[in-house]
């Protein structure tokens, strides 16, 4: 025996552009429980995919106590024994609790029939077992996000698994239920289970962990009982990589401010945010995955209504009730999410592109496709778009050239205010550059740019200011000169020691 | 640059695409096949004259609903309603155009001049599709479902009106816009399908309110932040179809020169098929006019000549019904290459 319930060794996992784990390991003692830290994208997920047979390595061994497995689809992980919380949960709304936990495999009586009843007595055990409040009964649609959690939770339990993986599993639930979950993490600890707990909260792996494996950019970096660990070790471990692919940002002559935002406030993920941008500035935002930074993009745009605050263009108060509106006063948003809220993949290079800007176009109604037709043409020219024709379907496109017809949709409405929202998400290098020189061009021009970034090197390269946020608050407003890597990611994970605003 | 994807879109533009070309023309194709063996078959009495405008006649009807089909099956929507809206519109317009001597006078004492009966058609569209507008952006219901009721009431509501018994007594130069002929030759409702499908392919074509209809349709969330109203545009596309179905009524009222609440009975069915045939897409952000013209047409053409080759009408029911699952398979798979 090895000592360990389960060893990775040499995983890599590539997908389409990027390389999304390189010749990782993973080894968890049987009965602790293991924390995975990294920032977004550093690849915990994706090992966590290939553990439980959503995904396959395209290199690596898996071994589970010392036996080599293959894991080809998640009915095969459940059978060895590994199982997960997800963090997206994917309850059958309406369902009941027990029918929900015994999903694919229902507990059958006379003539193959489902028996509710042995089911509902076998869900109420479990809840009995581990102190769950539940009724079994209930409809799922019917429980709080943190009850469905708790279910979630004892699902995952009834498994009878050697190995429970909990992705996040207390993004959405309150301080009582989380040392509730703890409580029952530890009791699963001392009957042998071992969990793999994955999580952006510094705190809670203090707490609960016994052993840390830190992941950076798709790498393993670092396997450290957690005792040897505080804070800024921790820090330290997770951002130290060395900054050789900055893109800077070229110089441009900062003027006053354009837009000011005041105490915005919305719902649970955007609260009491302030801030504002000069004129050729480039204002960061940097966070973890769910701090609110889209959300506060989307608000103050008008996609997503607030609930208070004040937006201030040029001096002037803006009443923001919907994305029309905030063109109006001179803003454009680029969103996260190209394909979702981005492209119209089968309308031409040209309808996508003038689509904002159309009212420009057409002040009696008509389009005046000859001005259109010249302006795309320019625009194309001007970004370097690679497409056979204006006619081309966008959706044919390359992602680097999608984005960049995107922004010349928002650059046919003049905008003062440009926002965008992971400008080079899921695009080649070549084009990243392209647009990230773009940026810079823009804000020489005098046009304030807000970009939000889940990547290190992109926020510290092309920001003159960085915003930080922590759990929909500003955590913190880092000027250029002061920001690294450590600043910003203490800011992130909450910590206090940042100046906060 | 990503090669793969450059490579792709270079070849979709290369000098000559058949497969687009045979995708885009595909049904005229089918079309004049048709044509040519039914001019055989029925030894060229299908070719005179007077019978293919008989056709475009008798295609008007839904043909001019299946122009605003168009738009609805754009944005992703559907109008079931369209048929009782031509019943609802008929025995209106036709109870305000009857002769001051008609029999069973609708409004004894009343006879407005003929422009109030064919606004009050028209109007009468307008205020169904308005409603269904409203349900459909306001209450936020499926279309499917808000035009499904609207079908059901709308018709009860023709049936009340008239009492269940077709209003007679049509004044004759109201009735000429369904069934008159101008200079003896061309008919009436011809010229107005005809007008119309040049007004609704500008509309579609060349006007913002087009494009903000094909933005919908191809990406309602991407619209949404580009600060297009989804909602406004969405009203006014049920208004739009709303009184293509009326101006239908009046037509259709004019032809058998009474207005029978049985008017449009699922009309809906011909008026979708037409717009899918000519490769509207159920899907959304995809659809023209002339494509829809001409589905109307095949229609017609494949009525008519049913009709003449003596095909029993309930087998009649079963090819069209065919027809229906064909043009929807092709509007598939061309969707998925």
């Amino acid at each position: 025996m090895s000592g360990y319930v389960l060893e990775m060794e040499g995983i890599s996992k590539a997908f389409p552009g990027v390389q999304a784990l390189d010749n990782v390991e993973l080894k968890v003692r049987p009965g602790t429980v293991h924390a995975l830290m990294g920032e977004n994208g550093a690849g915990k997920s994706t090992l966590m995919k290939i553990l439980i047979g959503l995904y396959q390595e395209d290199e690596g061994t898996i071994k589970l106590d010392g036996q080599l497995v293959k894991i080809p689809n998640t009915s095969a992980g459940l059978a060895l024994g590994v199982s997960m919380i997800h963090q997206e949960l994917s309850p059958v709304p309406e369902r009941n609790v027990a029918e929900n936990i015994y999903l694919g495999r229902e507990i059958t009586g006379k003539f193959g029939l489902v028996s509710q009843r042995t089911m509902r007595q076998a869900a109420q055990e479990l809840f009995d077992r581990w102190g769950i409040q539940i009724n079994p009964r209930s409809k799922m649609k019917e429980l709080s996000i943190a009850q469905t959690q708790m279910v979630e939770i004892a699902k995952a339990i009834s498994y009878d698994s050697r190995i429970i993986i909990m992705d996040e599993p207390t993004s959405a639930i309150t301080e009582v239920e989380v040392e509730h979950l703890f409580r029952i993490i530890r009791a699963l600890r001392t009957e042998g289970t071992s969990i793999i707990y994955i999580t952006h909260k510094m705190d809670e792996v203090f707490q609960i962990a016994d052993d840390v494996t830190v992941y950076r950019d798709g790498k393993w970096v670092a396997t450290k009982p957690a005792s040897e660990l505080d804070h800024d070790k921790l820090i330290t471990l997770m951002v130290g990589r060395e900054l050789t692919n900055l893109f800077p940002k070229l110089e441009a002559e900062i003027g006053e401010v354009v837009l000011e935002v005041k105490g915005l406030n919305r719902g649970d993920v955007v609260k009491d945010v302030s801030f504002n941008v000069r004129r050729g500035e480039i204002l960061g935002f940097a966070g973890l995955m769910g701090a609110g930074r889209t959300e506060v993009l989307e608000t103050v745009f008008g996609v997503e209504k607030a609930d208070s605050g004040e937006i201030i263009v040029e001096g002037k108060p803006v009443r923001v009730a919907s994305p029309d509106d905030a063109i109006a006063a001179g803003m454009g948003l680029l969103t996260e999410d190209r394909k979702l809220t981005g492209i119209m993949p089968i309308l031409s290079v040209r309808d996508n592109m003038v689509m904002a800007a159309a009212p420009k176009y057409s002040p009696s109604g008509f389009l005046d496709f000859a001005q259109i037709n010249k302006d795309c043409a320019e625009q194309v020219k001007a970004l370097s778009i690679k497409t056979p024709s204006l006619k081309q379907a966008i959706g044919n496109l390359s992602g680097g050239n999608q984005q960049k017809v995107l922004i010349s949709r928002w650059l046919l409405t003049s905008p003062e205010i440009l926002m965008i929202d992971e400008p080079t998400r899921g695009i080649d290098v070549g084009a990243k550059s392209e647009i990230h020189k773009l940026m810079s061009q823009l804000a020489q021009q005098g046009k304030a740019i807000i970009m939000v970034s889940s990547e290190m090197p992109e926020v510290l390269g092309m920001s003159d200011r960085i915003v930080v946020m922590h759990e929909g608050k500003v955590s913190g407003i880092v000027d250029r000169a002061d920001a690294t890597q450590e600043v910003i990611m203490q800011l992130a994970t909450g910590m206090e020691t940042g100046e906060a605003k | 640059m990503t090669t793969p994807n450059i490579a792709t879109a270079t070849k979709a533009a290369s000098a000559f695409d058949w497969r687009a070309f045979v995708k885009n023309y595909f049904i005229i194709g089918i079309l004049l096949l048709f044509v040519v063996f039914l001019s055989i078959a029925t030894r060229f009495k299908f070719l005179q004259v007077t019978n293919l405008l008989n056709i475009v006649t008798q295609v008007s009807g839904f043909g001019l609903i299946a122009l605003g089909m168009v738009f609805v099956l754009i944005i992703k929507g559907i109008d079931l309603s369209v048929g009782a809206t031509v019943a609802l519109a008929a025995v209106i317009s036709v109870s305000l155009g009857q002769t001051a001597t008609a029999g069973n006078k609708f409004f004894p004492d009343f006879t407005p001049p003929i422009v109030v009966p064919i606004l009050a058609a028209i109007v009468v569209g307008l205020i169904c599709g308005a409603i269904n507008g409203t349900i459909v952006t306001v209450f936020r219901i499926a279309p499917f479902i808000a035009t499904l009721g609207a079908m059901t009431y709308l018709r009860g509501g023709a049936l009340i009106y008239s009492d269940g018994k077709p209003i007679s007594g049509m004044d004759p130069a109201l009735a000429f816009i369904g069934g008159g002929k101008l200079f003896g030759v061309l008919p009436i409702p011809v010229i107005i399908l005809t007008v119309a499908a040049v007004g609704m392919h500008i509309l579609l074509t060349k006007t913002r309110f087009g494009l903000h209809v094909f933005a919908i349709g191809g990406n309602d969330q991407a619209a949404r932040v580009s600060g297009i109203n989804i909602r406004k545009v969405t009203f006014w596309v049920f208004v739009l179809i709303g009184a293509l179905a009326g101006l239908a009524g009046l037509i259709l009222a004019g032809r058998i020169e009474s207005g029978n609440p049985q008017l449009g009975y699922q009309m809906e069915m011909d008026v979708i098929t037409a717009a899918v045939i000519g490769g509207t897409s159920f899907n959304g952000g995809v659809g023209t006019i002339w494509g829809a013209v001409i589905g109307s047409l095949f229609i017609g053409v494949l009525n008519n000549g049913m009709d003449l080759l003596n095909i029993s009408p309930f087998m009649q029911l079963v090819v069209k019904g065919v027809i229906i699952i064909i043009a929807i398979i092709i509007d598939e798979r061309k969707n998925r290459a």
